[in-house]
């Protein structure tokens, strides 16, 4: 139905490479959340090797120097409390200087603590009131069957943001419309702010066939796996006539222990204490052999 | 159906038809142009749009909170944007959506509620927006337009298209009287004064500006004199034509098919206030959901009749001599 035309990624960088970026990011997250003495980072960790592999994995199509290119593809982060890895993405792929992270949450930074389009005119949606984001994203893509035009919009939600009724009106209407240039991810870290997943709404589990019933193309992947994350894109590049979602299995606060030793909530909206975060830190290292 | 059946002006065509008929000749004008519905088209009028651009029009279903998210995304992709459903259920159902995605951001989406106040009637409450000006103009970054009649609603649709920015613009459904023959000068924020008087000033909105010009006759022949204001723009509202009334003839009444909390009322009170008190007296739906009935029965039985505005216009007019009226 639309004019997109099939993409292959161009696998410019090895997964040596995107695991390189990962543990970097990874780092700035806590880093500057901990500086920032609030902030959502685990909610921003299970989502960073996602990020890593749409923006420089070769999956999304954007140049730094033109960030109103009418033909690049959008990225909305719906669950806008992960804002820290949105900003250390920007900052990687040199839409922001890397010198505004450490001002996260500090008045007058664009950088606030949920993305602010009027501030930070690179992010593509306001949000942080969440379930809003899927229905942006999917303005953009009829904009583009309007005009023509061949860009892709990709938008990330939560698996607690899932309780919004505004996420299933969205999904809803972009089966209505078909649009194959409209794919989601789902970065099911399994935990919202009081508790589980599996315990505050276990109807919604499991996702997949939940979408897969309103008409989706659903790839179910290890979210931290970039090896599968580069191949589920790659998989609903191809996909013609359907809205795709990427059930990303992820783990809030990347498994590391100052996040893991909260059973309940995995940490929702704390930052780590500078000793934490060494520990964090030093996990981080040796999770990507950097010891 | 004649609501303002006292009133001598002659009955023309609803609002919302106005306005569906100025949206086909925009939509001629602007291929830029994308109408979003919720599945009321026929009733919102946006439904002859549909017909003549079939590949500019989507229907997002019953479902106004994604129906604003995409007019949302849509706008920030550089489309000009109408949505449009009831009143109520757009203002109410997608108050948050329109706070992030169209207020908070400032974009370029152009709302259109349809179905306002009580004048709907037999349909009842659940489908009357009496909150929605309060809703939209609690929004910063917001323009909100109440037009009177079909001349001024296809005015105000244009100029709607030609400010940028968020607007909501308010239709109603039963026909109205014509305020406005030919020439009419329609400026958003600029009130258009169509009656002059020393005693007392009414400034109305909606079809309240028939029922304020029809009182204004009746006072009339009283020997009372009084300006009437249409106030087609609620915000921003236009304070120096609010202050020019209050300072020139020092009492004034406001008029509208809404609730007094937060309507054109509490808008003038507080520029009045804060600037020039006089006397003031509000003309509205007080604090109470109406009810299922003839619209001419709820304006009686709601208190929006040209009579309720004389009485408040005497009221005034007492207090301003000193008197202890009430």
């Amino acid at each position: 139905m639309s004019e997109v035309k099939s993409r292959k990624l161009d696998g410019s960088r090895t997964l040596e490479e995107l695991s390189e970026i990962s543990w970097r990011l990874s780092r700035q997250i806590i880093e500057i959340t901990t500086k920032a003495g609030s902030g959502h980072p685990s909610s921003s960790l299970s989502a960073i090797d996602i990020l890593t592999a749409l923006y420089f994995g070769g999956v999304m199509r954007y140049d730094p120097q033109r960030p109103n290119w009418p033909e690049r593809d959008r990225f909305i982060m719906s669950k806008g409390h992960a804002s820290p890895a949105v900003y250390v993405v920007l900052a990687q792929a040199g839409f922001i200087d890397a010198a505004l992270l450490p001002t996260l949450r500090e008045i007058g930074s664009p950088l606030e603590g949920h993305p602010n389009m009027r501030m930070l005119p690179v992010v593509e949606a306001s949000t942080g009131s969440l379930g809003q984001g899927l229905s942006i994203g999917l303005g953009h893509a009829l904009a583009a069957r309007v005009d023509r035009r061949a860009y892709r919009v990709f938008v990330m939600i939560g698996d607690g943001e899932a309780d919004e009724g505004q996420i299933w009106e969205a999904s809803m209407s972009a089966a209505r419309f078909g649009v194959d240039n409209l794919t989601a991810i789902l970065d099911h870290n399994h935990y919202q702010q009081t508790g589980p997943v599996e315990q505050v709404m276990p109807s919604l589990i499991p996702f997949a066939e939940k979408w897969r019933a309103f008409g989706w193309h659903v790839v179910e992947i290890d979210g931290h796996n970039l090896d599968q994350v580069l191949n589920a894109f790659d998989e609903v590049l191809q996909v013609r006539d359907k809205p795709q979602m990427i059930v990303a299995h992820t783990l809030k606060g990347k498994g590391l222990s100052p996040f893991e030793q909260d059973q309940v909530t995995r940490k929702h909206g704390v930052p780590l204490k500078p000793q934490e975060m060494e520990t964090a830190l030093a996990e981080l290292d040796r999770l990507y052999d950097k010891v | 159906m004649d609501i303002m059946h006292e009133t001598g002006l002659t009955l023309g065509p609803a609002t919302r038809d106005a306005f569906g008929k100025e949206l086909i000749e925009i939509g001629r004008e602007n291929d830029n142009l994308v109408v979003l519905d919720g599945d009321v088209a026929n009733s919102t009028r946006t439904e002859t749009f549909a017909k003549e651009f079939p590949d500019r029009f989507f229907n997002l279903g019953i479902a106004e909170s994604n129906l604003v998210g995409v007019a949302s995304g849509m706008a920030a992709a550089g489309k000009d944007v109408l949505a449009a459903s009831f009143a109520c259920f757009l203002l109410c159902n997608a108050y948050d959506q329109i706070r992030m995605g169209i207020a908070f951001p400032k974009v370029n989406v152009k709302l259109v509620g349809s179905h306002s106040g009580i004048s709907i009637g037999e349909d009842g409450p659940s489908q009357m927006g009496i909150e929605d000006i309060a809703l939209a103009t609690s929004f910063p970054n917001f323009t909100v337009l109440v037009p009177a009649d079909a001349r001024s609603t296809r005015a105000a649709t244009r100029a709607m298209f030609n400010h940028p920015g968020p607007v909501y613009l308010r239709t109603g459904r039963p026909q109205v009287p014509e305020v406005y023959g030919d020439g009419l000068d329609f400026q958003i924020g600029k009130a258009n004064r169509l009656r002059e008087g020393q005693d007392a000033t009414i400034i109305a909105c909606g079809l309240m500006v028939a029922a304020a010009l029809e009182a204004s006759h009746r006072l009339a022949e009283e020997g009372i004199q009084v300006t009437v204001l249409d106030m087609h723009t609620v915000k921003p509202l236009d304070e120096e034509a609010v202050l020019m009334a209050a300072r020139e003839t020092g009492a004034i009444v406001t008029a509208e098919e809404h609730l007094l909390d937060g309507g054109l009322g509490s808008a003038v009170a507080r520029t009045v206030g804060e600037n020039a008190p006089v006397p003031m007296g509000f003309v509205g739906i007080r604090n109470t959901y109406a009810e299922s009935g003839k619209p001419e029965e709820l304006f009686e039985k709601y208190g929006l009749t040209p009579k309720d505005i004389l009485q408040q216009v005497r009221r005034v007019i007492a207090l301003k001599k000193g008197g202890n009226f009430r």
